[in-house]
């Protein structure tokens, strides 16, 4: 699917910011060539995973309250097919790495995901989250996720308005609706975070 | 004052005393614990803090003591020892159950150890974990302490050394289990819906009744104070209200009267005023969600969507005048970012019969529905001792009977000049616990009905300079936060960054009151009875 | 007429037609393979359209909009879920009795299944009419507690065997209540047979027939049936909030959609069983006085199945109504309402029904 035929419904594909980085990624993916018919399946069942993705129960600080507004009334993230948060790692689609994730919680996190069924995602919301954000100078904050476990969206904000979560919502989306099924999963890997060795161990 | 100085006296001659903020007396810490059985005696028995404390030449601790009964007086103990190899102090756990977590957290911080002291595990950090990161001569090195990918083992969680000193003066080490053999133990959390965060408990269960709770610390322990002592202080604001993200506000007041305080600053009445209705909208807030979680905790989701509903509505507020919306960031030091929209007191004037009627909605949905009420029936007491013993305060404090308010006991900004009711019951149970929100909820809206017409117009911001830097000393400021007695001590040697800056966090001595409440109670009795304490992790573990 | 019973005979009609007398028993292959594939797809259509009415019901309750992204109104959500359920991996967990676990959630869905059988959706629409039909649902219905127990157990996690344990004396407890409200209905129609039970109640429904000790029975029906679904103020079991996701924890992909789907059509088999045995299945409402026959042809005119429907998705909405509002109990305080208050009022219900047959009847 090319990045202009996605279809989130009220936003146009002008709106969203990064799209170069899509574009580049469906190339990533087309390079094998695409099959017509396992491509109409791809979308088909591309679109059942992008409407249906529901959130691991998981927050550590104060970007867990933001999303526990999400799911509330006013943003309600029920109107994207997002609201059925499961307390279970097995059930989750998706995990919201809403908070900083300290030494200590490292290996919980780690833990989590690799508990989670496949196909999942992870979303980073918040500063902490990305990068460690006001705490990157505390001796027991991991400086971003990243460091732990794969992240597919970032939100930034400290912490981020609902708005921006439903917008990183959306993005995800976005990929997802890019996968490929019938392929090899090309899931991104622990990016290069251009750190020393030490640190990023 | 004058008696207490003569008692301590009495016991340690040689105890140095000081006419600082509050009556410091120094003691040697071998005589530490006979001054403190004697002051418990007197009636000094709430201990509002306990601060570790890296002199340089020697390692200490500052005990900050106040009564239950004569809530104004306040007097600080100091003790210190020179050895930095194996340095040990005598425990007061006994003497005040708070002291428990605390001594444990001072022994995390600076390897203090506490002499009788039953466990002495690391609160926050691992137990792998190298060096005690406040002193000052830790090493900060990151490939000393590597994110680790591999969880603690059972043994490092369980077993709890502990050190006693016989008469002789010989050491005995030894090394308690924490659980009976054959217990079954259930983790709860870290990732758990209804710790409220990252909150690890282990509880050892007999079929669904609980035998015994151990809290785990350290989630999200992100070492803000250690972080302060590298900051400015308008720097550190931004901590603060990270601490608490629900009552930031209130966190971040307190420090601004901390630095005020220390400066001799005189902050404009209308910046007091404002600061004074964001605290309570603040709280009125914290207190919705608070409430929210503890009918989600029990099952009613709709409840909790309610409270999350009304919460925006303060949101919005803030969101107009501060540009945050959960953390407002709008005190600093000498006043207000920026003056208040022009919007504010008519939205605030709107809100306040609204929350009247949502909270009457509140009763009819919740409070007279009868699985509710049986459920909240009869369950989890806590006696006013044990409340004062545990440092239990804020509303939890206050529905067993013990009148902790700090905006009663040490008004600041402009709670001197408002009427309020602090809303207390007797009995210690759930029900009190939950029916004392919804009371506060009524109490903040009418201090806002009081000051909202009132704002005065004298400016909202003082005179700062470009570089704050506080004389040399100790400051330490209460403040009634949305949980309870949130404090900040400050120690600077007159630089413009903090020597050691302390919070005294009003989460963590409710959560070490789960294990006495939760005592022969059923599993689910846990849930609701942490929601009812209604505990923020990160605060806890700052 | 919109029966769907002109669709049946017409099947049936023209298969016999078709196909020779001698090879009669094609002809019955054919309708079973036929009734089975109906049976499939009327079971997963409603499990979708419950799950989406839930979301959408439950959003209404808390002031939220519930899905509307997807499709109109958010009407494909569910076929989403099911596309997303049936891709997502199945993890094998080590240390697990591998068997035992593999086949809980197939023993959930076939105790649901084997009910669902069992009820009259339309006027001739059925799968099985045993003349002891209400014995056979009450038996059948049970047969979901031991995959779950069987689930708790076998995954070796201490919250699913909470969870399951819990679910085992919570359906033992309240699966005496349910029977025995539906006994005394069984005393009222003089048969077990659900057929039979519906055609008692041309005139009047059974509710109406015996107005005090059948609304007694109803009311304990529709507690205890919402005990056993478990869900609502009875969802110790799952008790999202205490045990993580209780007995199915452990569960992911279409295994733990076996029990999600399961779960959403027992709360549509007990307001069904409950609309037949109280409300009278898919008969029409009639009132049984001379002015009314206008009201009675209107009412008749209403194809039966839609009455049928009707009547199960308002019991529907009941059960959502008190699970969205209502907060969940401890596990003494359910017993106790069993044993001390449920059970002793339905045996006095049984006898007070004996009592009105005999004298009042």
């Amino acid at each position: 699917m090319e990045v202009k035929n996605i279809k989130i419904k009220n936003m146009k594909t002008e709106d969203f910011n990064d799209n170069e980085y899509l574009e580049k990624y469906v190339e990533e993916l087309k390079k094998g060539g695409v099959n017509v018919a396992v491509g109409v399946l791809d979308d088909l069942i591309n679109w059942g995973r992008s409407n249906s993705v529901w959130p691991l129960t998981f927050a550590t600080s104060c970007c867990g309250i933001e999303f526990m507004c999400v799911g509330a009334a006013r943003t309600d993230f029920a109107r994207f097919g997002w609201e059925v948060t499961r307390n279970s790692p097995r059930q989750a689609d998706v995990v919201f790495v809403a908070g900083t994730i300290v030494h200590k919680m490292a290996p919980v996190l780690k833990r989590l995901y690799d508990q989670m069924a496949e196909p999942k995602y992870v979303l980073a919301v918040g500063s902490c989250a990305i990068s460690g954000g006001p705490f990157k100078d505390s001796y027991h904050v991991v400086r971003g996720v990243n460091e732990v476990i794969p992240v597919d969206v970032y939100v930034p904000g400290c912490p981020p308005r609902p708005d921006a979560m439903l917008y990183g919502m959306m993005q995800m989306q976005r990929k997802m609706k890019l996968e490929n099924f019938f392929k090899l999963p090309n899931k991104p890997t622990i990016p290069d975070t251009g750190k020393s060795e030490g640190e990023n161990k | 004052m004058e008696k207490i100085k003569k008692l301590i006296l009495s016991i340690v001659p040689d105890a140095v005393a000081e006419e600082a903020q509050y009556p410091t007396f120094t003691v040697d810490a071998s005589k530490i614990r006979s001054v403190a059985e004697k002051l418990k005696e007197k009636g000094f028995d709430y201990l509002i803090c306990l601060t570790g404390m890296d002199y340089g030449d020697s390692l200490g601790c500052i005990y900050h003591i106040s009564s239950s009964t004569d809530k104004t007086s306040v007097i600080v103990l100091k003790t210190s020892t020179s050895d930095r190899q194996n340095p040990a102090i005598p425990s007061v756990h006994d003497i005040w159950a708070s002291a428990n977590l605390y001594e444990r957290e001072v022994y995390d911080f600076f390897g203090i150890t506490f002499i009788d002291h039953p466990d002495m595990r690391r609160l926050f950090l691992r137990q792998d974990w190298n060096g005690y990161p406040f002193r000052k001569d830790y090493d900060a090195n990151p490939e000393l302490n590597p994110v680790p990918m591999e969880n603690q083992t059972i043994a490092e969680m369980e077993n709890m050394p502990s050190i006693t000193l016989k008469s002789d003066g010989t050491v005995i080490k030894k090394e308690n289990a924490l659980f009976e053999k054959g217990d079954y133990v259930v983790n709860i959390g870290p990732q758990h819906p209804a710790t409220h965060g990252v909150l690890h408990l282990r509880v050892s269960l007999d079929g669904e009744i609980i035998k015994k709770v151990d809290p785990n610390f350290g989630y999200i322990h992100r070492g803000i104070e250690k972080m302060c002592e590298s900051m400015t202080y308008p720097q550190m604001l931004h901590l603060t209200d990270r601490l608490d993200y629900l009552s930031g506000t209130m966190n971040r007041h307190a420090m601004c009267l901390c630095v005020e305080k220390a400066m001799g600053l005189e902050v404009p009445q209308r910046a007091q005023y404002v600061r004074c209705i964001f605290d309570e909208l603040t709280r009125i807030a914290s207190h919705l969600l608070g409430w929210g979680c503890m009918c989600m905790d029990m099952g009613s989701i709709t409840a909790f969507i309610y409270g999350m509903r009304d919460r925006e509505k303060i949101m919005d507020i803030f969101e107009e005048t501060g540009g945050g919306r959960l953390m407002v960031n709008y005190s600093v030091i000498g006043g207000l970012a920026e003056d208040v929209h022009p919007n504010f007191v008519n939205r605030v004037k709107e809100f306040i019969p609204y929350m009247r009627k949502m909270i009457k909605e509140y009763h009819i949905l919740f409070t007279g529905n009868p699985i509710a009420k049986g459920r909240m029936k009869d369950i989890g007491f806590l006696s006013k001792e044990t409340a004062v013993s545990l440092g239990v305060t804020g509303p939890s404090g206050r529905a067993s009977g013990f009148a902790c308010d700090v905006r009663k006991i040490e008004p600041y900004a402009a709670y001197d000049k408002v009427q309020f009711e602090e809303v207390i019951r007797e009995k210690g149970g759930t029900f009190d616990r939950y029916i004392i929100r919804l009371d506060e909820i009524e109490q903040s809206l009418r201090i806002i009905e009081q000051l909202i017409d009132k704002l005065p117009d004298d400016g909202f911001r003082a005179k700062v300079p470009a570089i704050i830097k506080l004389p040399a000393g100790e400051y330490y400021q209460r403040v009634e936060n949305a949980r309870g007695d949130f404090g900040v001590y400050i120690k600077s040697d007159g630089g413009k960054n903090p020597y050691r800056v302390k919070f005294r966090s009003p989460c963590m001595t409710l959560i070490s009151a789960l294990d006495p409440l939760c005592q022969k109670e059923k599993i689910a009795d846990l849930i609701m009875i942490g929601a009812s304490l209604d505990y923020v992790i990160p605060c806890a573990d700052r | 007429m919109l029966e769907l019973i002109g669709i049946r005979d017409w099947i049936h009609n023209s298969l016999t037609e078709l196909i020779s007398e001698d090879c009669s028993w094609v002809v019955s292959l054919i309708e079973y393979v036929l009734i089975g594939v109906a049976f499939l797809a009327v079971y997963a259509v409603l499990a979708l359209i419950l799950i989406y009415v839930e979301r959408k019901v439950c959003a209404f309750f808390q002031c939220r909009l519930g899905p509307n992204r997807v499709g109109p109104w958010g009407l494909m959500q569910s076929i989403a879920d099911m596309f997303k359920i049936l891709l997502k991996e199945i993890i094998r967990i080590n240390n697990t009795d591998q068997f035992l676990f593999k086949v809980a959630p197939f023993i959930v869905l076939v105790g649901s299944f084997c009910t669902f059988g069992a009820l009259h959706f339309a006027k001739g629409i059925h799968g099985v009419d045993f003349n002891v039909g209400i014995f056979y649902i009450l038996a059948i219905s049970s047969l979901g507690v031991v995959g779950i127990l069987l689930a708790g157990w076998a995954s070796n996690n201490k919250y699913t065997l909470i969870g399951a344990m819990r679910c085992g004396a919570q359906l033992v407890s309240y699966e005496l209540s349910a029977g025995l409200s539906l006994l005394t209905m069984v005393m009222l129609a003089g048969s077990m047979q659900l057929s039979e039970i519906i055609n008692v109640q041309e005139k009047s429904w059974l509710l109406f027939q015996a107005p005090i000790p059948a609304l007694i029975a109803f009311v304990i029906y529709l507690i205890a049936g919402h005990a056993e679904t478990n869900r609502g103020p009875f969802d110790l079991p799952e008790a999202e909030s205490e045990l993580t996701a209780g007995y199915h924890t452990e569960y992911s992909g279409i295994q733990f959609g076996f029990f999600y789907l399961a779960e959403y059509l027992n709360m549509f088999i007990i307001a069904a069983i409950a609309a037949t045995v109280f409300l009278g299945g898919w008969q029409p409402l009639q009132i049984n006085a001379e002015w009314a026959e206008d009201f009675n042809n209107v009412m008749n005119y209403i194809p039966t199945w839609l009455w049928f429907f009707g009547k199960t998705f308002a019991l529907v909405f009941l059960s959502l109504w008190v699970r969205w509002t209502f907060p969940r109990l401890r596990i003494d305080q359910l017993l106790k309402l069993e044993w001390k208050i449920l059970m002793p009022i339905s045996l006095f219900n049984m006898l007070l029904m004996a009592v009105w047959i005999i004298w009042i009847k």
